[in-house]
């Protein structure tokens, strides 16, 4: 690999802070770009899980028309969750992780910047298909752009609090059952809101207060998660 | 000083050792007498006839699982600062009972459900809460379990707990929120019982009698782990003799 | 007070009984637990230190 992100960063002498969280964002971006077909594995998974929604309780349109937030929410919450091990475990199997947190800046800040590619490379795409699969389970028009803006809102904190369960199961043997076990009963709010933003605006009602409850979660996650992220990861390096 | 005193693993085993009997006959009277005046004493419930009864063990429960869980995490977040070893074993020695008072908040919570609302499981808040919070648990105590290493497994797993905390107010609050939404019609919500002090004296016997309980049994839990711990050290070992 | 109505509960007799048996289980058997592992760790380091001796020696 000649021109490695990461070998460009040891060789400056000190980048600053945002160069740095930059580099770390790009990095992950490009490598992802390389393996692509782990960052396709969670986006098709959600279209297979969504899809087989109806072929289980049957295609009546009323019925699929009220299930589709919850459905749709749980299978962004799961595809969301098969995407975690990708964090840090390459970076944990081939030793970066540890440069990243011998680095002069603060891990938290590094931990943000993969965080962020991490939302970029799962959140973003899902919500982009979201629509399409939405149309699948008859979900009214005017449920679309909640349901877009939900998504918008609400996977940076699924990849936010994901983060902390996929750096405490680092290295550990059945780690991706582990990271379901302790990461899905703390995504329940998020799919509490979510999905009741969406269902209220499939039935006429304002979600804007919702939105801006879970906008309160983004805020909430994106202060304390980092922190947790980063001593979980010096503890399963330790 | 004295707190570091009763931190050093030696200390803290032999004073936990003559206390723990004093503890479960403490438990085993307050416990006893609860249970006296809540099946004997106790008038039935002009609502609820006697099934309310159920409450002397269901409420207590579901302040526990609530009031362990936050021990757990302040004992972890203790642990990770301080890096005592005391508080990373009172931690773990919390998780199996504060999970153990979950399940039978839960499952009381079901049995109370049937005569009230006509079905062992409603959506309701306080169960579905109860229920996300024994996830947490059964979270907390597999990734311990996960980790060979006794302190990286005290200190993730203290991680693990701390978010836990941080979520928990949240989670009830999304939940309770999300069961206004939902509230089925035909649900008749009995409310609770107007508490009479015939009813109160023995519901706070019950609860002082399981956080009584909680102390020995963790008390116990502790001291088999900080044998195990400090196991090469020469107080185990003349320990080991003495008793042999 | 007879002793039929006392276990009858008001008709309620199987949740009231149920509860106070699932409690009364589950908290028992959190006596046991910790009991069971003290004699079990005892036990693993008495034969540990019998070992060791057995190297010095």
């Amino acid at each position: 690999m000649p021109d490695n992100p990461a070998r460009s960063i040891s060789k400056a002498p000190a980048p600053s802070l945002l160069r740095a969280a930059g580099c770390v964002f790009w990095r992950d971006l490009a490598v992802a770009w390389r393996r692509s077909a782990d960052v396709l594995t969670p986006l098709v998974f959600f279209a297979i899980v969504v899809s087989l929604f109806p072929l289980g309780v049957g295609p009546e349109p009323n019925m699929l028309r009220t299930m589709a937030p919850g459905v749709l929410w749980v299978a962004a919450l799961l595809a969301t969750m098969l995407s975690l091990r990708r964090m840090f475990s390459h970076d944990y199997a081939d030793g970066s992780l540890e440069l990243l947190v011998l680095a002069p800046h603060p891990l938290t800040v590094m931990v943000l910047a993969k965080v962020a590619a991490h939302w970029v490379l799962t959140g973003i795409p899902l919500m982009l298909i979201s629509p399409v699969l939405a149309v699948q389970l008859y979900l009214p028009g005017e449920a679309m752009g909640t349901l877009l803006l939900s998504l918008l809102v609400g996977t940076p904190v699924l990849s936010l609090l994901g983060s902390v369960g996929a750096a405490l199961t680092l290295g550990l043997r059945g780690g991706g059952v582990l990271v379901s076990l302790l990461v899905l009963p703390l995504y329940t709010p998020i799919l509490i809101f979510g999905a009741g933003a969406v269902a209220s605006s499939a039935t006429g009602i304002e979600a804007g207060a919702l939105l801006s409850l879970m906008g309160a979660m983004l805020a909430l996650a994106l202060t304390f998660a980092p922190i947790a992220t980063a001593a979980a990861i010096r503890i399963s390096l330790d | 000083m004295k707190i570091t005193k009763y931190a050093s693993p030696v200390i803290f085993y032999g004073f936990s050792g003559k206390l723990i009997p004093w503890l479960g006959a403490l438990t085993a009277l307050l416990l006893g007498v609860g249970l006296y005046l809540g099946l004997f004493v106790a008038p039935a419930d002009y609502q609820q006839g006697e099934s309310y009864r159920i409450m002397f063990i269901h409420v207590p429960s579901a302040w526990m699982s609530m009031f362990i869980y936050v021990v757990m995490a302040v004992a972890g977040a203790i642990g990770l600062v301080w890096k005592t070893k005391l508080s990373e074993i009172l931690a773990s020695a919390c998780a199996p009972v504060g999970a153990s008072f979950t399940l039978i908040a839960l499952v009381t919570g079901a049995l109370w459900g049937k005569p009230m609302w006509g079905a062992y499981w409603v959506w309701d808040a306080r169960l579905t809460s109860e229920l996300i919070l024994l996830f947490l648990y059964i979270g907390f105590m597999a990734l311990e379990a996960s980790i060979d290493d006794p302190r990286r497994a005290a200190r993730a797993a203290a991680v693990l707990a701390l978010v836990g905390v941080v979520n928990i107010p949240i989670i009830h609050f999304s939940v309770e929120w999300w069961n206004t939404l939902h509230q089925p019609a035909s649900v008749t919500k009995v409310g609770a019982p107007s508490i009479h002090p015939s009813m109160l004296a023995p519901l706070l016997l019950m609860a002082i009698g399981f956080k009584v309980y909680f102390v020995t049994i963790v008390l116990m839990r502790m001291r088999s782990t900080i044998l195990l711990r400090e196991k090469h050290t020469r107080w185990v070992n003349e320990l080991l003799e003495t008793k042999s | 007070m007879n002793w039929a109505e006392f276990f009858a509960m008001g008709g309620y007799g199987f949740y009231v009984w149920g509860t106070y048996a699932f409690a009364t289980v589950v908290l028992v058997l959190n006596v046991i637990a910790p009991l069971r592992r003290r004699k079990a760790v005892m036990k693993m380091l008495r034969e540990l230190s019998q070992i060791t001796r057995g190297q010095v020696e």
